[in-house]
């Protein structure tokens, strides 16, 4: 499967605007609470702040393009209904956003008929992103940079791990399988490879 | 470290089966450490859809924005809503008059003490409503030089109190809002502030018995007695 730093196809323009004086965390913090507050204008910025993320991750693990705009149709209007529930002191608001990306995600391509489908459109959407990161390379962020260098201080095995449970949306269980690693290592691998990103890009723990 | 805890990473980006995920939720509820270590491992997963950008189709934009017209986003959680106050005593009406505006602003965007955020499994007996609308019931506030407030309603006949805040700025990194109750010169806790700058907390301890209460910012996890001066203070003996 695809190593973490091969897909960029770039961000939307909008995810590329340059870092303002302010910290564009709290501009996404600002504008979900408004959101909540029913403040459609502000939801529209914010999917455009970070509908590059929500349909990306959801490609990437769906795969089919069609299932994964679904997915991201689903996530945005999930995330409109809760987001007078997001607690911003409990972590930030594009993690809660993907979190529940993920999670949507991660059901749909565990679900029989999904997972009978992915195997074949793999082929299909593997062609479509090698051509969007050829035409889309210039839009790689410096964001996406950083977080490459931080993955290599994963050792290999963390690193296949993680992506396999977080892009793949395998269990822990099924990974270690496909890794040949003794039951219930996998998920020390995935926890130990999330703990040295998390302190390679200095996250708030 | 027990067993289950090393299933933090696993959660935090949904690599458990159900049954797993079941019974990791359940030690969730009772482990502040593992609450804290999947928020930090959530922020870590969510920088990955960085290496996987890919911009939708620009017929989901449209789809979105029509959805979101048909749906009305949840209310906050809020565990104990506040009722009307009952007519109050005339010594605290402006201050209950206050209460009312910050119910009426706090209804968006408030959040209330939630299991989630409880640092302890005692859960209080009293609710909020009970405190405010006790007959005994009295209020103090102070606004803080940022323009946050703070106000107290304690009823000593329930020996609860309840705090409210508006528009906290949040504690800082690795660090919380702590209460105190004094009891002649001594602080003694009465919990943690959830995170969030409208929060509605009752008190822990006995209100009924102290002089005062007080607000200070301290490490995560709260400390023994105050490290730091207090960012509210109130006097119990003042009118």
């Amino acid at each position: 499967m695809d190593r973490f730093g091969q897909v960029s196809p770039g961000a939307s323009s909008n995810e590329e605007a340059p870092a303002a004086a302010t910290d564009p965390s709290s501009v996404l913090t600002a504008l979900l609470r408004r959101a909540g507050r029913g403040d459609k204008d502000a939801f529209a910025e914010l999917y455009d702040a970070t509908s590059a993320r929500v349909y990306g991750l959801a490609v990437r693990v769906v795969r089919d393009p069609a299932q994964a705009e679904e997915v991201a149709q689903e996530s945005f209007l999930e995330i409109w209904r809760g987001s007078a529930r997001f607690d911003p002191d409990r972590g930030s608001a594009v993690a809660w956003m993907l979190t529940i990306v993920h999670r949507k995600a991660v059901d749909r391509v565990r679900s029989a008929e999904a997972a009978s489908r992915r195997d074949t459109t793999y082929q299909r959407r593997n062609q479509l992103i090698e051509h969007d990161t050829t035409a889309d390379a210039a839009h790689a962020s410096l964001e996406a940079h950083r977080v490459r260098s931080a993955l290599t201080s994963l050792t290999e095995v963390q690193r296949e791990a993680l992506e396999l449970a977080y892009f793949g949306g395998y269990t822990h269980t099924e990974v270690a399988t496909m890794l040949d690693l003794p039951v219930g290592t996998a998920k020390t691998r995935i926890r130990d490879g999330l703990i040295r990103l998390r302190d390679a890009m200095g996250v708030a723990s | 470290m027990s067993d289950i805890h090393a299933l933090s990473g696993a959660y935090a980006i949904d690599a458990l089966d159900d049954i797993e995920r079941a019974g990791f939720e359940r030690h969730l509820a009772a482990c502040a450490d593992c609450r804290a270590e999947v928020e930090g491992l959530r922020e870590a997963a969510a920088l990955l859809p960085e290496t996987a950008l890919a911009a939708p189709p620009a017929s989901l934009r449209e789809r979105v924005l029509d959805d979101i017209d048909a749906v009305r986003p949840l209310p906050p959680v809020v565990a104990a809503p506040v009722s009307a106050p009952r007519r109050p005593r005339r010594r605290v009406a402006a201050l209950v008059a206050a209460a009312a505006a910050l119910v009426a602003i706090g209804g968006v965007g408030a959040t209330v003490w939630h299991p989630w955020s409880d640092e302890s499994s005692e859960a209080p007996t009293v609710t909020a409503s009970d405190i405010i609308a006790a007959d005994d019931a009295e209020s103090w506030a102070e606004t803080l030089p940022d323009g946050s407030s703070v106000e107290i309603t304690r009823s000593a006949a329930l020996n609860g109190a309840v705090v409210k805040t508006h528009d906290m700025s949040p504690a800082g990194p690795e660090k919380v809002y702590q209460l105190w109750l004094q009891h002649d010169d001594v602080m003694v806790s009465a919990g943690l502030m959830p995170s969030g700058p409208d929060n509605t907390v009752i008190l822990r301890g006995d209100p009924a018995t102290a002089d005062g209460f007080g607000i200070t910012r301290e490490p995560a996890g709260g400390s023994d007695e105050p490290t730091q001066p207090p960012v509210a203070l109130i006097d119990f003996a003042q009118a």
